[in-house]
């Protein structure tokens, strides 16, 4: 009987945690959307009309069960990539996302050869 | 060792004047070119008398549709009116005109006062409807075919050059 309380009261904790874990949270959303119309602001610290607007707009596809990712291809699909402060991983962003591992690597490479001579 | 290390600062120094040169010759204006020859977006927008909705099917069996959005408090769409006006005498053309975040009798004292363009008139009460095709403000103007593809954006008051531009695209 305790065993199976434990087990009940386990998974019933489990879901709910991964159930938070999944929610979408609007407020990061809105943050790493751009304003068009202000001045590098983002969508949450701006309190324009179109800031208002797309609030409303991300709301409304929270609701009908967007992620995160998919409602910021929604409005890269609308508005361009520009309204998305973080880059996404695509062919023109690729440099982007690679070069930090490259010079990492090379760096590594040029430092360790280069007191290994020294020695 | 030092060849490899010329290389290597070569490298950095040819890296970081790219940078610059592709991040001061980019145009981080916003602009439309990318909306161009995509399919009209699904929408539903309310009628302006709230008798019904216009959406996409409704516009498929016109030659051309002109989606103008706009307002009474919008002092550009004041300018573009003329235009509006001239290009409701053309064939082909149908313009559905999307009253913007705006009062109904605002909305009427505005078309009474300077004449109504619009074939269809509907309204987009808290702008939603106009996220759906990219506006960001207003005027804008839309022009698609009967396939639904968009064929060219305004971005700001329709001018005279952008009325040859549509008769010249609808002809």
């Amino acid at each position: 009987m305790k065993f199976n309380l434990f087990l009940f009261l386990f998974i019933f904790f489990l879901k709910v945690s991964f159930a938070a874990e999944k929610a979408v949270d609007p407020n990061l959303i809105h943050k790493n959307l751009r304003c068009l119309v202000c001045q590098g602001q983002s969508i949450s610290d701006s309190n324009s009309d179109f800031a208002q607007t797309i609030k409303l707009v991300v709301k409304d596809l929270i609701d009908e069960g967007k992620t995160e990712e998919e409602i910021y291809s929604f409005m890269s699909d609308k508005y361009g990539e520009w309204i998305v402060f973080k880059p996404q991983l695509n062919i023109q962003n690729s440099l982007l996302w690679i070069l930090p591992y490259i010079v990492l690597i090379f760096g590594g490479f040029f430092i360790f050869t280069f007191f290994r001579k020294r020695q | 060792m030092q060849k490899t290390v010329k290389i290597i600062i070569l490298f950095i120094f040819v890296f970081v004047i790219g940078v610059f040169y592709i991040s001061l010759t980019r145009d981080t204006n916003y602009n439309t070119s990318n909306l161009i020859n995509k399919e009209t977006p699904d929408f539903k927008v309310l009628s302006f008398d709230e008798s019904g909705h216009f959406t996409k099917k409704d516009l498929k069996k016109n030659d051309f549709t002109l989606i103008n959005f706009w307002a009474s408090w919008c002092a550009p769409c004041k300018i573009e009116h003329p235009v509006l006006m001239k290009l409701s005498q053309a064939k082909n053309l149908v313009i559905l005109g999307i009253n913007f975040k705006d009062k109904n009798t605002q909305a009427k004292n505005f078309l009474n006062k300077l004449g109504n363009p619009y074939d269809l008139l509907a309204k987009d009460k808290i702008g939603k409807q106009s996220v759906r095709f990219g506006v960001y403000g207003i005027p804008e103007s839309i022009l698609i075919n009967n396939d639904l593809i968009i064929i060219q954006r305004f971005v700001g008051p329709l001018s005279i050059e952008d009325y040859k531009n549509i008769i010249g695209i609808i002809e």
